[in-house]
């Protein structure tokens, strides 16, 4: 039997982002808006780093920003990436602060800039919701 | 040090333990101390742990831990030997790296590629592998593109910095890489990941090197020249992007600095030779800069010149460094810095060595730690 295509790493919603990866699947980006300090993160711990409080309510924001830095990936690292390289990756700050890495689509390696405007794209690996971006026109 | 197989870390760690102990023309029941860093087989386990204590049949220490913070490690090693030998709670301990990630066959991609790859990624710290976005290189190449776009920084400039190295590193009779590099050869080496061509990227190697600190009143009347400790700093941005910060484009050198200048009542003016942890080019260029050696922005312009290479203005990395010498994480840059202390460095040996910086950069610029060390007592 042969073995099974490799299969892009998709992240996984686990209890603290299952609003954030279900609203992905909609199309829509949530930030965490934190209870106590009203600081809008991506969360990565329960407790928020400013303040150390626990508590965010989800809130829906534009889904607009900026690349902050971006990179051109050569390196076979993993297996189901292979056919996409030359590929890039890049950090995007969003117009509420926050930075989340994703990829750039709907343009050239080659024309890829530092602080073009971008706007959030979910597309699907599979079943999971990914979150990318692309040049506002 | 290098490809060099059938070795566990352990028994490279006793190796270069026995070595720096007769070197130091020590008793090994004079050790009370030991400090040791995995590398990068401690985050999985197979690294050398402190079982170390065992095969080195060490059974009366009065200090000992097993201590990771990446690429700063080393140089927190003896920084926590320093206190504690000051402190009177040990007289002559021994901080030792060991690590053994390659495998005979293997590519250095698959010695540290491995770690990223175990777990299936969840939540928002697993966006980053969604995108493609694996491994330090990766990581490296994000900061680098942003100085670049910030500052407009170049691939020259980076490149001048691989090719000074490179020339310290015809002199090393250690360094794994030892034929003279030109930029144009740099520029012609294939993209990891870019901005960072492989030649921007630090070796991988297998190894062991280990540093014994002593009580500077014994150290004198040892047979090898002392090198004494005149400043140590940390700094440990960690990942404060969510506060706005930068920390790929000003790092926790900055921190390290004032507390390392503070204590050895000097400036960057005074560092006659640096020894920069240099994972990548880049890690060196903003390092630079974050010590106070050129200001923000300007490190690109600061190496272009030569002055990091033989014959420069500010001699640095002076045995090749990871780049071309040997990857023994944060003992890359103090060893050479001992070296050159010592004025050890034979072909390479500079001829002002009165202020040595060491530095240690580890995780993605995420922690930071330094030394200032100096042949002359403080």
């Amino acid at each position: 039997m042969a073995d099974s295509p490799p299969v892009k790493p998709v992240s996984q919603p686990d209890e603290l982002t299952e609003p954030f990866f279900a609203a992905g699947a909609e199309g829509r980006l949530l930030l965490a808006l934190c209870d106590t300090c009203g600081e809008m993160r991506l969360p990565t711990s329960p407790t928020c780093p400013t303040c150390l409080a626990e508590g965010v309510t989800w809130r829906e924001v534009s889904g607009r920003g900026t690349v902050y830095t971006f990179g051109i990936m050569h390196q076979r690292y993993h297996p189901a990436w292979e056919p996409d390289l030359p590929y890039n990756i890049a950090v995007v700050e969003l117009e509420e602060g926050p930075r989340m890495p994703a990829n750039i689509v709907g343009i050239e390696n080659d024309d890829l800039v530092v602080g073009m405007a971008v706007e959030v794209v979910w597309e699907r690996e599979g079943d999971a919701p990914v979150p990318r971006f692309r040049p506002v026109a | 040090m290098g490809r060099i197989y059938g070795k566990s870390s352990t028994d490279f760690a006793v190796d270069a333990v026995r070595l720096a102990i007769a070197d130091a023309g020590l008793e090994k029941s004079e050790i009370d101390g030991l400090l040791i860093n995995a590398g990068i087989t401690g985050f999985s386990g197979s690294g050398v742990s402190l079982q170390l204590q065992n095969a080195l049949g060490m059974g009366n220490l009065r200090l000992l831990n097993h201590m990771n913070a990446a690429g700063s490690t080393a140089a927190q090693m003896v920084q926590y030997a320093t206190m504690a030998i000051d402190a009177g709670m040990a007289k002559h301990v021994v901080c030792v790296f060991a690590d053994a990630p390659l495998q005979q066959g293997g590519s250095s991609a698959a010695a540290y590629g491995n770690a990223g790859r175990r777990a299936g990624p969840t939540g928002i710290l697993g966006l980053s592998a969604g995108a493609g976005h694996f491994g330090a290189n990766t990581s490296y190449a994000l900061a680098a593109r942003r100085h670049m776009s910030l500052y407009g920084t170049t691939q020259d400039q980076l490149g001048a910095i691989a090719v000074a190295e490179r020339s310290w590193a015809t002199m090393n009779p250690h360094a794994k890489m030892r034929d003279p590099l030109t930029l144009e050869e740099y520029h012609a080496s294939r993209w990891i990941v870019e901005p960072l061509h492989l030649l921007d990227c630090c070796l991988v190697s297998n190894g062991a090197v280990a540093v014994i600190v002593s009580p500077p009143e014994q150290a004198k009347d040892m047979p090898q020249p002392p090198v004494y400790v005149h400043g140590m700093g940390q700094g440990h941005p960690g990942d404060t992007r969510h506060m706005g910060d930068s920390p790929e484009t000003e790092t926790g050198a900055r921190l390290a600095a004032e507390t390392v200048f503070g204590m050895a009542g000097v400036g960057p003016e005074d560092i006659d030779v640096c020894e920069l942890y240099d994972c990548y080019t880049y890690t060196v260029l903003v390092t630079l800069e974050d010590y106070g050696f050129c200001k923000k922005g300007e490190g690109g312009a600061f190496v272009e010149d030569g002055k990091l290479g033989p014959g420069g203005a500010l001699p640095t990395n002076t045995g090749g460094g990871q780049l071309s010498a040997y990857y023994m994480w944060g003992m890359t840059p103090l060893s050479e810095a001992i070296i050159q202390g010592r004025g050890q460095g034979g072909e390479r040996q500079v001829e002002k060595n009165d202020l040595i910086l060491a530095t240690g950069n580890g995780g993605a610029l995420s922690y930071h730690a330094s030394l200032i060390l100096s042949p002359h007592a403080n």
